[in-house]
């Protein structure tokens, strides 16, 4: 099997993330790493290669680690070959600076093609949304752009062969989702944890092929993207006054559980 | 005036709240009319539920032939009403399928996408809706606005607060031209959620919450959240312990939830869970760590062990509520 993880570089939302002057995330000056939802799509994808390897037939699979962002991104695509990924793709181009989901999304598309040229793709896989712009756009915009099945937010993912079957927590019910490969899926935290690389994963990665793509190597206009092509202009970012903390009580014999509802009725709240 | 589309959110033809709150934005941007996908039978159910919140017109497009395919159909259902319609603004319910079925129909159409807004207000230049939306687990607030016709804008539950206003309700059956190619991903099995007879956790105007600190037993916390008519959610500790389903979960991954007040116990307050909470009006928590991160957002805090603060407050509340 063919396997395509698309992976981002995103700021570490435990550092003090924030926007440039020109309203774009900084994506520089904030330590950044692998998306952690992505972490569980690498998963998933090398779980689909054991599986196929430990069927009757063997099967051979490559997984390649998919990525569209500034020089510091090859480091989301370091760690998915550490995991246990086979190649790298990083499409890198100036251009690509400020684009939108859009934009990106007709990156990614482009660059899975191309991918595909040599032996087509047969699943493309992703996490259920960044930890930067929490979207959650980007993999239904690859099944449009691709035409391929959308099989997405899966909390569960089995498959037989060609034939994939998720489980998909809606917001009003559980459903199971079937379609066949070549298709885009989607998985999210509850698919199970992911791997961390062994150290004979960290050794290996570094001997691992690397491809480093421009936006002519995928065939896209550089005018088509960025942030002067977005569709959507950021007018105004303004950092929220941090919140100040209130009073905060020690429960001692019950004297918690009354100011506690002292306070809810204070504000009307019983 | 323009249509602004809202796409209405139901289940089995029950309208959900969220409708009509995008029909009340709706009307800031232009003349809402809404689109019902859905059980041709329910139409006349769901255009008596809609009018009253202001929509002039109702675009019923019966799914019998697309109700058993995920997302795809729905986003092309949407682009033929809007190619015919051409709107001033396409308002989506931002859950995750209303999101899904942006994101497709943003390419067809060639619009702008804008996800998660928590407020839509009409530009004053004319040059079309200016959307706020909460990021960074709700440490910035962002104004954008989308730069071509036809903007496709997802909104986040309990953004507006509903107005009734009578419109005509003018019913338009739409006969949707849906590919082969839209119905490749097929929904094999559903399974509606049972009702917890709890207010839904995006709806409510009070949440209280449990985590880790629970050790397993969530019945203190929903002894205390029927007290006070709140949902109940829980961190994803707690669920990833199998305590409690994830439809539950309040934070990244799961819901984000902005109510009136926020109750944490026993969640150490952890950036994937405040991603999902920090919005909300009044934060309380309950943690027998004083030094839980949770205590930097409070506005009032408990330090001590739920499992004798919840119910004793519990107690109290039924009390004075009589």
């Amino acid at each position: 099997m063919n396997i395509v993880v698309c992976v981002k570089y995103v700021p570490d939302a435990t550092a003090d993330r924030h926007f440039e002057s020109d309203n774009t995330v900084d994506r520089v000056g904030v330590p950044g790493l692998l998306s952690e939802l992505d972490e569980y799509a690498v998963e998933q994808a090398l779980q689909l290669k054991e599986k196929a390897a430990a069927g009757d037939d063997g099967e051979d699979s490559e997984v390649t680690a998919l990525t569209v962002g500034p020089e510091d991104a090859s480091d989301a695509i370091k760690k998915s070959l550490q995991m246990g990924a086979d190649k790298g793709v990083h499409v890198v181009d100036d251009a690509i600076a400020g684009s939108d989901a859009l934009a990106t999304s007709q990156v990614l598309a482009a660059a899975i093609k191309k991918i595909g040229e040599e032996s087509p793709v047969d699943v493309v896989i992703c996490g259920m949304s960044s930890t930067d712009a929490s979207m959650a756009v980007v993999p239904a915009m690859l099944a449009e752009r691709l035409d391929l099945p959308q099989v997405t937010l899966g909390s569960v993912i089995e498959s037989q062969g060609k034939e994939f079957r998720i489980k998909r927590d809606g917001d009003t019910s559980t459903e199971v989702i079937g379609a066949s490969a070549p298709l885009v899926l989607s998985v999210t935290d509850q698919s199970g944890e992911a791997r961390y690389p062994s150290f004979k994963g960290i050794m290996a990665a570094k001997k691992k092929p690397q491809e480093t793509w421009s936006l002519g190597d995928v065939g896209v206009d550089a005018g088509e993207v960025g942030l002067d092509a977005a569709w959507t202009a950021v007018t105004d970012t303004e950092e929220r006054p941090p919140r100040t903390q209130g009073e905060i009580v020690t429960d001692e014999d019950g004297s918690g559980a009354k100011a506690l509802v002292e306070f809810l009725a204070s504000k009307k709240f019983i | 005036m323009s249509e602004v589309l809202v796409l209405v959110d139901h289940v089995d033809g029950k309208v959900r709240k969220p409708t009509y709150e995008l029909l009340t934005i709706a009307k800031r941007l232009g003349e809402p009319s809404a689109v019902f996908i859905g059980a041709g039978d329910k139409g006349d159910a769901v255009v008596e539920a809609v009018k009253k919140y202001g929509a002039e017109k109702v675009y019923v497009v019966d799914d019998a032939q697309i109700k058993g395919y995920l997302v795809a159909p729905k986003a092309e259902a949407l682009q033929q009403i809007a190619e015919k319609a051409s709107p001033a603004a396409i308002l989506i319910p931002s859950n995750s399928e209303g999101k899904e079925v942006a994101a497709r129909l943003a390419i067809k159409l060639g619009s702008g996408l804008i996800t998660d807004a928590v407020d839509v207000a009409a530009s004053e230049e004319g040059e079309g809706p200016v959307t706020t939306q909460s990021v960074f687990a709700g440490s910035y607030t962002v104004e954008a606005r989308i730069t071509t016709s036809a903007p496709i804008i997802t909104v986040k539950p309990n953004s507006a607060a509903p107005e009734e206003s009578e419109g005509a309700g003018a019913v338009e059956e739409f006969a949707a031209k849906i590919s082969d190619s839209a119905k490749k991903a097929k929904i094999i099995a559903s399974q509606p959620r049972k009702s917890s007879g709890r207010p839904e956790l995006n709806e409510a105007a009070i949440v209280v919450s449990g985590g880790r600190g629970t050790g397993g037993d969530f019945s203190e916390v929903e002894g205390f959240a029927d007290s006070l008519g709140a949902a109940v959610g829980a961190s994803r500790a707690a669920v990833d312990s199998g305590w409690i389903p994830h439809a539950f979960q309040i934070g990244q991954t799961g819901k984000t939830v902005s109510p009136q007040l926020y109750i944490a116990n026993g969640i150490s307050g952890a950036i994937q869970h405040r991603a999902g909470m920090q919005t909300s009006k009044t934060i309380v928590a309950v943690n027998k760590d004083e030094e839980a991160p949770i205590f930097e957002l409070v506005d009032f805090g408990v330090v001590g062990d739920l499992h004798t603060v919840l119910p004793a407050a519990t107690e109290e509340i039924t009390k004075r509520k009589g």
